[in-house]
């Protein structure tokens, strides 16, 4: 936690929605291993306990110091990204923990991109926002973390990042999902300027 | 004078505890008492500044309580920050990765150990040579070619403000001066003193003289920096009592910091215009705006620490 506060600051910058307790899906842009780390720092602490990244299992469900942080600091919701058994639904990991109240950090992409500007999101948040239509979904913008760890980097090189989060989005009755998920990407490149 | 280290620190820390708390007071009475918007803003910066004296006293008991090792540290760690906020502000790309963590993780702890040993002359050399011819190789193995001298120039420029000048501040109160051993921390705490009372008065100055503001810098006006800066040099001169200098000898130092800390503002000031900064002005949180903090020190402290060491340490030598 520390150190990631001196290596890339992750400093927030609350530009459309305040920090509050309401029920959430932060939906931001992923170019680097840290994103999770980092947009979870950023949070407010008394949001942090209720708040669980959602994160590959293929990279984070390991022994050693990587699961090490995944499961005990971050208390992450593993999905399943290859989709072993084609019957069961990958969202239901996620479902379970909206149901019991958790906030949730989703990263539509999938994966990484490494550009500043994020790529075309996938379905999932939509299957969420038309089964939870209460829940918030907030836009997030990790500024300059891109810069910092580069794909493939070992170290992140200290670079002051900010995190932005915007304000809230809703699905509108009967709107179709691609026009959906790219008003979402919309949202979260806007906070990028 | 006859007194020791530590009664003069005391006699220093406590006069400096007692203005300080003189100067909040004052600054919380005048942003009460003023609805002028424009004059609350100037309060509030002069606020600001005040604010951050508390902090420069509790980082300097700390260091004189735990000795020099403590005072490498905190400098490292400004170092650091005043890296982090350079290359924040600069476009570098992937391939520069590896130059940048040899940046960070190589260069400012070797170059802070270096001084802590006292090897003045690897001290003095290391980035300005060393590193200096490392940085492009390690560039230039990534074959990215494209904007090579410019991507090599940036970061070499950071290395040398944030880390090589700063360094020089701590290695102020190393310096072996014949007959002034062993009181180092107070040459240092003098021209910290001499640096950050006349950015202060400067400020003061400019609120009350008022006049054409500088492009540099708009919370400050001609008239006020010079009268701040002839202050601050007569401050230094009577704080003579501190330093190894005789009066007249500590009054051309003075004015020595006073020179070359304004124009280290001045040339800072064009560096973040030309990078184009949008937060550098905006946040004031303790770990950024260092560089805006420290642009004074930047040029001031090789400087002082160079005059410093000819004529007071090599010459008297000979």
């Amino acid at each position: 936690m520390w150190l990631t506060r001196l290596l890339v600051g992750a400093y927030p910058r609350w530009i459309g929605s305040a920090p509050t307790a309401a029920q959430r899906i932060y939906f931001g842009n992923h170019t680097s291993h840290m994103d999770t780390v980092v947009l979870w720092a950023a949070l407010p602490e008394e949001l942090r306990s209720n708040t669980r990244p959602v994160a590959a299992k293929d990279y984070w469900d390991r022994p050693g110091i990587r699961g090490l942080i995944a499961r005990d600091e971050l208390n992450v919701v593993m999905i399943d990204r290859s989709r072993e058994d084609p019957n069961a639904d990958p969202l239901d990991p996620l479902k379970d923990a909206l149901e019991h109240g958790f906030s949730l950090i989703i990263f539509p992409e999938g994966t990484r991109t490494a550009q500043p500007l994020p790529g075309p999101f996938k379905s999932g948040l939509y299957h969420l926002a038309t089964e939870f239509p209460q829940i918030e979904l907030i836009p997030v913008y990790i500024e300059n973390l891109h810069r910092s760890m580069p794909k493939g980097a070992l170290l992140p090189v200290p670079i002051i990042c900010t995190v932005r989060f915007g304000a809230p989005l809703a699905l509108a009755p009967g709107e179709d999902k691609d026009v959906f998920l790219e008003r979402a990407r919309a949202a979260v490149i806007r906070l990028a300027s | 004078m006859n007194l020791t280290l530590n009664e003069t620190f005391l006699a220093v820390f406590c006069s400096l505890a007692v203005l300080s708390a003189v100067a909040t007071g004052a600054g919380q009475w005048a942003a009460r008492h003023t609805i002028d918007p424009a004059r609350l803003a100037r309060i509030g910066i002069l606020n600001s500044r005040i604010h951050s004296s508390w902090s420069v006293l509790a980082v300097f008991t700390i260091a004189f309580a735990l000795g020099p090792a403590a005072l490498l540290v905190v400098f490292a760690l400004a170092s650091f920050f005043a890296l982090r906020e350079f290359v924040s502000l600069t476009p570098i790309k992937p391939s520069d990765h590896w130059a940048l963590v040899v940046a960070f993780y190589v260069v400012i702890p070797a170059q802070y150990i270096l001084l802590g040993f006292g090897r003045a002359s690897v001290f003095a050399t290391f980035i300005p040579v060393y590193v200096f011819l490392l940085l492009p190789v390690i560039a230039a193995i990534r074959q990215d070619n494209e904007r090579f001298l410019e991507r090599v120039a940036k970061v070499q420029w950071g290395m040398m403000i944030s880390v090589y000048c700063i360094s020089h501040a701590p290695a102020i109160a190393t310096l072996p001066i014949r007959g002034y051993e062993g009181r180092g921390p107070l040459l240092l705490l003098f021209f910290l003193l001499v640096l950050f009372l006349t950015d202060l008065l400067q400020i003061v100055f400019s609120a009350v003289l008022g006049g054409r503001a500088l492009r540099s810098n708009p919370n400050k006006t001609v008239h006020g920096v010079l009268a701040g800066s002839i202050c601050g040099a007569l401050i230094g001169w009577a704080l003579w009592w501190m330093t190894p200098f005789a009066p007249w000898q500590a009054l051309v130092m003075s004015l020595v910091i006073v020179g070359t800390g304004y124009l280290g503002s001045v040339v800072l000031s064009a560096v973040k215009q030309s990078l184009g900064a949008r937060h550098w002005d905006t946040e004031f949180e303790l770990t950024r705006g260092v560089l805006e903090r420290l642009d004074a020190l930047t040029f001031a402290a090789p400087l002082f620490w160079q005059i410093t060491r000819y004529f007071w340490v090599i010459r008297a030598d000979v």
